[in-house]
């Protein structure tokens, strides 16, 4: 048994397979990350999901994670946002590859060496096919604390545009994000 | 239906938090498995950009027992009726990688039925469903780590990857841990299965040993007499580079 042996090794992952939604989306995906109480600036972000033949995948998860409005992870009980703030969110693709959030721009979080890092969304990509979970951070595109942020600076400068959400033009507060798992414009993704 | 799942709050105490520890080469999947159909398409093709941790990837959300319903461990008392299948119970202990219980995490369970069936709208295998097993669960784990669930043995199943493809019967897992990067999502196995060989997703591991940490193991002493065989499934989450000083 592990125990016996002392072999501590992580747990290798697998796949989700396709049907993940029995566990955790059909009635466990959370679309809403702030509740209506939270403060902050109130957005909504699609996510679409593409293959390396730029079709929609329509059986992935999205994860979110994210600060609140301040820049901190700490909220919950003894903060003003309560459980207005889950900073929690997933979602099941659709059809047609896509999910969308309500939830707020988060605030600057500290980074390494006294940076503070631009506003981002911290996001997995599970599904079939996907053998290790995907991580990778959603930034808003014509942010200015983007040109100073220590990880956005990991990036070898003509990918980080993958990681930009765009404002979406039908919409007051709409954001559009897609994430490219394989091929010429893929996703920047990161080893956590 | 259950109420939406809700995390309690964030992540405290960041004052003693430090980065974990990266995997070992071989330990984990290889995400692009020809083998396995569905990667060449969706796993990425460029490497991945090591990212130091930062206060994002240290925190994760929290989850409560505002969160499980009474019957979410039993997935055989459901629905009005008894599922039909063999009568299991699959315990164990959530570790970190210095061998230290995470307490209070939630574990979330699903999967075919005995006839390796899935209720789910898109598994078209012509299997009967049973009225009386959804198969999904969840648990949190207790002071010590433990969790346990009764449900019944899930059944093998083809799928279209190559011909006359099927997997071995496993039950799917899902774990949150104390951060972002802690979150694993993987799958069950049961001792001594002949489709093991052949299935690409458990033989994308490259390490054996490693393929072998997603065996369970039975166990005769978590076995109730004349009504459930007890299988042993313990699962290690990364650990920290340091560990903070205890209390």
């Amino acid at each position: 048994m592990t125990n016996c042996t002392m072999d501590w090794t992580p747990t290798p992952s697998q796949t989700t397979g396709p049907y993940l939604h029995l566990g955790l989306t059909d009635s466990r995906s959370i679309s809403r990350v702030a509740n209506p109480g939270a403060n902050g600036e109130r957005v909504w972000i699609t996510f679409r999901v593409l293959d390396g033949e730029e079709a929609p995948v329509p059986d992935a998860m999205i994860e979110l994670w994210q600060a609140n409005s301040e820049g901190n992870y700490e909220f919950g009980d003894g903060t003003s946002d309560g459980a207005a703030f889950a900073g929690f969110g997933r979602m099941a693709t659709a059809e047609d590859g896509s999910c969308t959030f309500e939830t707020i721009k988060p605030g600057r979080v500290p980074g390494p060496r006294e940076t503070t890092q631009a506003p981002h969304i911290n996001v997995s990509v599970l599904g079939r096919g996907i053998l290790n979970r995907l991580s990778t951070r959603l930034y808003f595109a014509g942010e200015p604390a983007n040109a100073t942020d220590p990880v956005l600076a990991l990036v070898p400068e003509d990918r980080r545009a993958t990681l930009l959400a765009q404002q979406d033009s039908n919409r007051a507060g709409g954001w559009i994000f897609d994430i490219r798992l394989r091929g010429e414009s893929e996703t920047v993704f990161f080893d956590v | 239906m259950s109420s939406p799942l809700i995390p309690a709050k964030g992540k405290p105490s960041s004052g003693l938090l430090s980065g974990f520890r990266r995997h070992e080469p071989g330990t984990q999947p290889d995400s692009f498995y020809p083998a396995y159909r569905a990667t060449r398409l969706r796993a990425p093709s460029q490497p991945l950009i090591f990212l130091p941790h930062t206060l994002s990837e240290m925190t994760g959300p929290v989850f409560g027992h505002s969160d499980i319903r009474a019957n979410d461990h039993d997935l055989t008392v459901q629905h009005s009726g008894e599922p039909l299948g063999e009568r299991i119970i699959v315990s164990g202990r959530v570790l970190d990688g210095d061998g230290h219980a995470v307490p209070n995490t939630l574990v979330e369970i699903w999967q075919a039925n005995a006839a390796g069936r899935y209720a789910h709208a898109k598994d078209d295998h012509p299997a009967p469903l049973d009225p009386n097993f959804t198969g999904t669960g969840r648990a949190l784990t207790d002071d010590r780590g433990f969790y346990s669930f009764m449900t019944i043995k899930p059944g093998a199943y083809p799928w279209r990857n190559h011909d006359n493809a099927w997997r071995p019967a496993h039950i799917h897992f899902s774990l949150f841990g104390p951060a972002f990067v802690t979150r694993l999502v993987t799958q069950m196995y049961f001792p001594g299965d002949p489709l093991f060989a052949y299935d690409p997703i458990l033989q994308s591991i490259p390490d054996e040993k490693a393929r072998q940490r997603l065996v369970s193991k039975f166990d005769l002493d978590t076995t109730t007499p004349e009504w459930a065989l007890g299988y042993r499934f313990d699962i290690v989450l990364r650990g920290r580079v340091s560990t903070p000083l205890e209390r």
